[in-house]
Order: structure tokens, then C-alpha cells, then sequence
């Protein structure tokens, strides 16, 4: 029975990591790169939550819609500040400032907040629930975290296929000269890519902050990279492959922890990412990389 | 008046002038062709016009207003198609779902069906691989899927660049007479080759690019019988 609950705390723990990992993809897809920064986004739409939830006791609806909109908009800021001027640039350059960009926003945080943990509230009210005979306990956090990424894979894998918007999206990942041609504005869509990567990483960092409660300037650090891991996983660009990504790499991490070592978790699920690679080096899903310079 | 008029444009890569003071008209309802060998700018030209490189020098008017100044993806909704070298459709995407993004600017939806019905007419493969994966097309229908995709924006002009590369002789009559029917229902056709003979077999008038400069101009029958033009470009 606890195979099972390990199993599924995985699963939970990994949708989180799907929910970042499809603002590393979708971005790597349109504006064709890495976005190091992403990882502290979550961090910062947790500290607004925090901020805005518990520092000054606001409805926490209220507090999630801010931390969405915060999130979002320093996500359309950050692109056109750092990025935007940086397009044909070489890619390291654009890495470089990626890399920047974190450690701005952590410092940030630090200056603001300080280095002390700041203690979260879960925003889930939903009761756990007990299963065979009580031996089986899922909180409500991990069916929330589920379901919501559930969610937004659906509404996401729609946006994509059926609106006017996604089809722009799929165009300018594809060739943004030819793109442009059909009369798509392709700052506009990478702004968009942003803005949805953005709001995504903040829903990560409420879902994180949730089931861990505890929030420091490096929150979104690790979890930033796992997910980037998982995005390279399952085929950076692809969407069902962060899905699967993230699944993946939560569940190794959540076994590996329980029955290898804790301390060795991590080293365990990039170890797995190496092994992966060394054998299909495009990830899961992946396709063929039309890399630009 | 002119419908598309370039002038002195000058266009640079780096330090590498491209493009050296080219001026040429385009007038409504001619098809006029640019030839030149491989590397003397007809591409670059192309790409300038559509605003996805920017000039140094020179101006490019199309109905008075100026491109030059005019965002590449605002082109096409002023009545430009641009069918780009290499085709350069959108592989991972299906037949239709490339033809609608030619409509993308396009806001009613009675109209487009309208365009999609008369794309089909004219390229009756489109149709019958409407769900097909563009990647997938063979080259001639990688190209009928462009040039079907460009007149899905309902274009005054189209500008086509090297429609006929990499296909067997037979297809390249086929291209060449989808042109010729483009041209009769009313487009203005700008087309870029390599291929001069077919190019000025269809043409009005047209001139000649060498290394960045126009070289000679005029009546595409009489390019087709200058003796410098026969040899350098017709392999007579
Ligand atoms: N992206 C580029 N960077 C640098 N030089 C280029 C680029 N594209 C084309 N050129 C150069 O500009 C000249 C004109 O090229 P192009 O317009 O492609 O010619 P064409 O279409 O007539 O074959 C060539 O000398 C080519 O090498
Ligand atoms: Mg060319």
C-alpha cells in the first residue's frame, strides 16, 4: 500500500513539475530558447500570494488571482526588457541574460523578504482522503495538483489546436519569416507565449507552495530545473512531453526517495535524464531540432 | 500610376552590399518577371519588399504607401502575397490548416470558404489531401499548397520566388500555367526565376538582376530574342 501512496504523491509532485516544464517548452518552441529565469517565477507568484493571502489577510481567491496576474505581466516584462531586445542574437548571449534575469528576481526577493523562510498557508481546503481501511491517506493538495494540471493540459492542448491564437503560435514556432508573411505578429505571439508561461508558473508556485509549505528566494530554483529537465525529457517544444516529463521525473523522484535514498533522489532523477539522452537525444517526444544559431 | 514601384533600394547584409540602387515598376495586372543567375539578389529583393529584411536606401511604394516603413505582417493584409523561395510551408501543419493561415487576416468567414472553394478549384490535389500533414506533400504539391496558401489572403499581388525549383519539367509547365491562370482572374504577378525561358514565356515585360544591379529591362518577347540574353540566360 505504500507503493501506492509513494506512487501517487509522484504523480502529484510530477504535474507540478508538468505545469513549469510547459512554460520552458512552449517558450523554447515559439522564441526558440531557454528560459532560465522561468524556475523563479514560481517563487515570485508565491511570495504574492503570501503577501497578499497571509501578510495582509485578503481572501486567498483574491490572493491566487494576483499572484496569476503578477506573474503574468512580469513574464511579458522580463521578454520585452531582457529578451526581446536580444532577438538574432547568439543563443549563449540570450542564455547569459536568462541566467541574469534569476538571479535578479532571487535577490529581489532576498532584499524584500529576506532569507528566512516565510510560512505558506495552503490554499487547498479540500479534505484528504482515506482509502483501503485508512492504510491509503492522498491529501487534498495532491488531488488538487492533479486535477489542475489535468485541467490545464486539456485547456492548453485546445487553445493550441482551435483558436486563431494557437494556430499563430504553431506557425511561429515553425518559421517566423513565413509566419509573418500569413500577417501573424510574431512579437505579439512570443509575448503571449510568455504571458501563458508565466501565468502557468505561477499556478505551479501556488500548487508548490501548497504542499510545501515554506517559501524562500531559491524556491522556484530546483524546481526549475527539474522541470526544464523534464520539458528536455519528454522533447523540449513538445506539450504532451512535459506532461510526461514531469510525470516521469516526479514519480523516479518520489520512488527513488523512498526506497533508494532520500539524499540521493536527485542525483537519481538526473541521472535518469543523462541516461535518457545518451539513448534518444531529442527526448521522448521529440522531433527533429531545427535549431537556430 | 504605378501599383508597386521600387526605387534606388539598396540593401546590405553586414557590410555586403546586396542590393545596388535597383529601381523597377510593377504596373496592375502584368506579370512581371525577375531573372537572374543564382546570387544576384532576387531573393533579398523579394524579402525587402516584404518587409522580412530592411533597406538601407530606396523606397518601395505599393498604392502610394510606403513599405518601408510597414511592419512585415501588416503587408499582407494591404494586399500582398508573398509565395517565398523553398515554399516554406508549414510542415508539421495540414493542407488546410496552412491554407487558413493564408486567410489569417481575414475576418469574414463566408468570404474565406468562398477563397477556399476557388483554391480547390484551381488545385484540385489541395482538396483531395485537405487533412494531409503539409511535410508529407510531394515537392509540386509542397508548391500548388504555397501558392494556394498565398491566395488565401485574396491578394492584388502576388510575388513568387522561383516557383519552379526542384521540379520535373512536366510539373514546371503546370506551375507556369497556374501562373498564367492567376494572372487572368486578376492578380498582378511579380515572379522571381532562374528558369528565364519559361519566365519570360508567361511574362509582360521583365528585368534582368546581375550581382545587385538591374542590367537590362523591357518586353519580356523582346529579352526572349536578344542575342546577350539568349546567351547568358537562355542557353541558346
Ligand atoms: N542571410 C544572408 N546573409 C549574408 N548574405 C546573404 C544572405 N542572403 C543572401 N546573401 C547574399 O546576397 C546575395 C544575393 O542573394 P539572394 O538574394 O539570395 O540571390 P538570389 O535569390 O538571386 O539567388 C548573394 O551574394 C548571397 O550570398
Ligand atoms: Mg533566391
Amino acid at each position: 500500500m505504500s507503493f501506492i501512496s509513494y506512487l501517487i504523491s509522484g504523480i502529484s509532485l510530477g504535474s507540478i513539475y508538468a505545469i513549469i516544464a510547459l512554460g520552458y517548452t512552449m517558450v523554447y518552441g515559439i522564441a526558440k530558447m531557454l528560459n532560465f529565469a522561468h524556475g523563479d517565477i514560481i517563487m515570485v507568484g508565491g511570495y504574492a500570494v503570501f503577501t497578499i493571502g497571509i501578510t495582509c489577510g485578503m481572501n486567498k481567491w483574491i490572493a491566487m488571482l494576483v499572484g496569476v496576474v503578477v506573474c503574468t505581466v512580469l513574464g511579458i516584462v522580463i521578454e520585452k526588457v531582457a529578451y526581446k531586445p536580444l532577438r538574432g542574437a547568439s543563443s549563449l548571449a540570450v542564455l547569459i541574460t536568462a541566467i541574469g534575469v534569476s538571479y535578479l528576481l532571487q535577490n529581489l526577493a532576498l532584499l524584500i523578504f529576506g532569507s528566512n523562510p516565510k510560512s505558506f498557508t495552503s490554499v487547498v481546503s479540500v479534505p484528504m482522503i482515506k482509502l483501503a481501511n485508512g492504510e491509503l491517506t492522498i491529501t487534498g493538495e495532491t488531488i488538487v495538483t492533479i486535477i489542475v494540471c489535468i485541467i490545464i493540459m486539456v485547456v492548453l492542448t485546445l487553445f493550441i489546436n482551435k483558436t486563431k491564437a494557437g494556430r499563430a503560435m504553431l506557425a511561429v514556432s515553425e518559421d517566423k519569416g513565413a509566419a509573418q508573411l500569413m500577417g501573424v505578429n510574431v512579437n505579439g505571439t512570443i509575448a503571449l507565449t510568455f504571458a501563458i508561461g508565466s501565468a502557468l508558473a505561477a499556478v505551479a508556485g501556488i500548487l508548490l507552495c501548497s504542499a510545501y509549505p515554506q517559501i524562500i528566494p531559491t524556491t522556484g530554483a530546483m524546481p526549475g530545473i527539474k522541470a526544464f529537465t523534464a520539458a528536455v525529457f519528454g522533447g523540449i517544444g513538445s506539450i504532451p512531453g512535459a506532461l510526461i516529463g514531469g510525470i516521469i521525473l516526479g514519480v523516479i523522484e518520489s520512488l527513488g526517495q523512498a526506497y533508494i535514498s532520500s539524499q540521493l533522489a536527485d542525483a537519481i532523477v538526473f541521472s535518469v535524464l543523462i541516461i535518457v539522452l545518451l539513448v534518444k537525444p531529442t527526448g521522448i517526444f521529440g522531433k527533429k531540432i531545427n535549431e537556430k544559431v | 500610376m504605378a501599383m508597386l514601384t521600387v526605387k534606388d533600394l539598396e540593401v546590405y547584409y553586414g557590410v555586403i552590399k546586396a542590393i545596388k540602387g535597383v529601381s523597377f515598376e510593377v504596373n496592375e495586372g502584368e506579370i512581371i518577371a525577375l531573372i537572374g543567375a543564382n546570387g544576384a539578389g532576387k531573393t533579398t529583393i523579394l524579402h525587402t519588399i516584404t518587409g522580412l529584411i530592411s533597406p538601407k536606401n530606396g523606397s518601395i511604394e505599393f498604392e502610394g504607401k510606403d513599405l518601408t516603413k510597414t511592419p512585415a505582417h501588416k503587408i499582407v493584409s494591404m494586399g500582398m502575397a508573398h509565395v517565398p523561395e523553398g515554399r516554406r510551408i508549414f510542415q508539421e501543419l495540414t493542407v488546410l490548416e496552412n491554407l487558413k493561415l493564408g486567410a489569417y487576416t481575414r475576418k469574414d468567414k463566408k468570404e474565406i470558404a468562398e477563397t477556399l472553394e476557388k483554391v480547390y478549384e484551381r488545385f484540385p490535389r489541395l482538396k483531395e489531401r485537405y487533412k494531409q500533414v503539409a511535410g508529407t506533400l510531394s515537392g509540386g504539391e509542397q508548391q500548388m499548397l504555397a501558392m494556394g496558401r498565398a491566395l488565401m489572403s485574396h491578394p492584388k499581388i502576388i510575388l513568387m520566388d522561383e516557383p519552379s525549383m526542384g521540379l520535373s519539367p512536366l510539373l514546371v509547365s503546370e506551375i507556369f500555367d497556374i501562373i498564367k491562370v492567376i494572372k487572368e482572374a486578376g492578380t498582378t504577378v511579380l515572379l522571381v526565376e532562374q528558369n528565364a525561358k519559361k519566365a519570360l514565356s508567361v511574362a509582360d515585360r521583365a528585368y534582368v538582376l546581375e550581382t545587385g544591379n538591374i542590367v537590362k529591362e523591357g518586353k519580356a518577347s523582346d529579352l526572349l530574342n536578344d542575342d546577350s540574353i539568349k546567351k547568358a540566360y537562355l542557353g541558346e
